[in-house]
């Protein structure tokens, strides 16, 4: 399965091209469609959140651009290359591992369940990647983690192992982790959706504190519509495997247009 | 003739010390043999390509339905007509091994199946190569829940080493035998090698248990 379009492939990248582009992208899983022909385009420094009701490809979305889910069918441009496939004598050709990796070193990736190394200190963690990866000597690596877990508030627990960590915690050393690869695309899929309430706001704080002090194009799928609503630049809901109506957040929030929009931002509400 | 001969068991015991050497060096370099190439045949039949895996599934189902004395005797007395002669030793270390690995690849298996989604998935996002992958991430959490299965082959690895007397290598059982056969005497011989067998595989099953303790304690930690 590649990403490469039925019929004539695009041979150029869309001018004046967003970081990240979903260009006609399919995906399905037998004869269920998760998503049908999507079209989104986020531009570089954007914040787009993405809410909907379960099933409706949300989360797919940030898988198939962490390349954890193949496409069926459509091109996703990254920083203006074609993410798995590359050019080859004008055509689009699926991607050779090299480019694969290349493409991957641009996006960043934050998951619900942290999925921390628990043989790792919270150090460690965040040194593997720079170091076997981008191939920094152990002390750059270990001072950029170092740089990264005290930005997000846990210069004391650089030595504490995952399972001594609270949901909190291990989810601000994972967003650490991602960073020590300096992405310029970071996906966060339901970062708070594992976490005790009352841990939410830590982890909330963080991404706050990224968004103002970093030039990051951020993807996040989230339940938390008052987050989604201060933070993000454009909201996007999605319903049945496709953007049912977007917008920015008072936009979408104050006055949305579409039935489904306001049938499911009543539930949330209601839910609350 | 008395049941026991003391003075007969302290004038054979240094032969049979050193060759419980020479059993030992057969264990450790077989099961050296059988956790590496256990966790090589592992890895290629759950990630490698068809044609690999494929194959690789079924030498090991083989390997692992025939007796091991066959394959011994195979190593030692089949392979010089293809051209390879081996010492009796290396012949039963090789054979020792490659039997264990076809059981320790199964346990492996279970092990590396265990290994959560989300793991493959953190370090797919951390772009790392499937070199690091497994090196630093996979293999370091699969191995320690799997210590003690891996250790129950060790002692039968160990267990099994008496059949290497077959092919005459001086281990244990075929220095008894000879023993035995110069002295007109078993009893005795026969006796401490159970003996020996005994406490090597207890000191085994202790240290197998430390190891494990150890592995363990990182992940456990809470």
């Amino acid at each position: 399965m590649t990403d490469i379009a039925k019929g004539p492939a695009p041979a150029a990248a869309p001018t004046g091209s967003p970081m990240v582009r979903f260009d006609q992208v399919t995906k399905s899983y037998g004869a269920f469609v998760v998503l049908d022909q999507l079209e989104l385009d986020v531009a570089a420094g954007e914040k787009v959140a993405i809410i909907g009701p379960s099933g409706s490809g949300k989360t797919t979305v940030l898988r198939m651009l962490m390349t954890l889910e193949p496409i069926n069918g459509g091109v996703i441009w990254v920083d203006g290359e074609p993410l798995t496939s590359m050019r080859r004598n004008g055509a689009l050709v699926p991607a050779d591992a090299r480019h694969l990796r290349r493409m991957r070193g641009k996006i960043g990736m934050v998951f619900q369940h942290f999925n921390l190394f628990p043989h790792m200190t919270a150090l460690k963690n965040c040194m593997e990647a720079p170091c076997t990866v981008l191939g920094l000597s152990k002390a750059e690596s270990e001072a950029r983690g170092r740089e990264l877990l005290v930005m997000v508030g846990l210069g004391d627990k650089l030595q504490h192992y995952p399972a001594q960590l609270s949901g909190g915690q291990q989810q601000r050393v994972a967003i650490a982790r991602a960073l020590a690869m300096r992405p310029k695309v970071m996906l966060f899929d339901e970062v708070t959706s594992a976490l005790d309430p009352e841990l939410v706001g830590e982890v909330l704080n963080v991404i706050r504190k990224l968004g103002a002090e970093l030039d990051l194009t951020m993807l996040m799928v989230t339940h938390q519509m008052g987050f989604a609503k201060e933070f993000a630049d454009r909201v996007c809901f999605f319903y049945g495997g496709k953007i049912c109506e977007q917008g920015p957040p008072a936009k979408l929030f104050g006055s949305p247009e579409n039935e489904r929009t306001r049938q499911f931002l009543r539930a949330v509400l209601e839910a609350t | 003739m008395k049941f026991w001969d003391w003075p007969f068991t302290f004038e054979i015991l240094p032969m049979l010390a050193w060759a419980s050497l020479v059993t030992l060096e057969a264990t450790i370099l077989g099961f050296a043999i059988a956790a590496v190439l256990g966790l090589a045949f592992a890895i290629g039949r759950m990630f490698g390509p068809a044609w690999l895996s494929v194959p690789l599934a079924g030498f090991i189902e083989f390997i692992r339905s025939t007796p091991l004395l066959i394959q011994i005797f195979f190593l030692f007395f089949v392979f010089p007509e293809f051209g390879i002669s081996l010492p009796a030793m290396t012949a039963g270390v090789m054979a020792l091994g490659l039997h264990y690995a076809t059981y320790c690849s199964e346990v492996y298996r279970a092990g590396l199946a265990n290994i959560a989604r989300g793991q493959w998935e953190a370090c797919t996002a951390l772009n790392l190569t499937a070199f690091h992958t497994f090196r630093d991430v996979i293999i370091p959490q699969a191995i320690p829940p799997i210590v003690p299965a891996l250790g129950n082959y060790f002692v039968a690895l160990f267990k099994d080493t008496p059949l290497l007397s077959a092919i005459a290598v001086l281990e244990l059982m075929q220095t008894a035998k000879i023993i035995g056969s110069d002295n007109f005497r078993y009893t005795e011989p026969i006796t401490i090698v159970g003996l020996i067998f005994l406490i090597f595989s207890l000191a085994a099953a202790g240290l197998i248990r430390l190891v494990e303790m150890r592995l363990n304690r990182r992940i456990r930690r809470a």
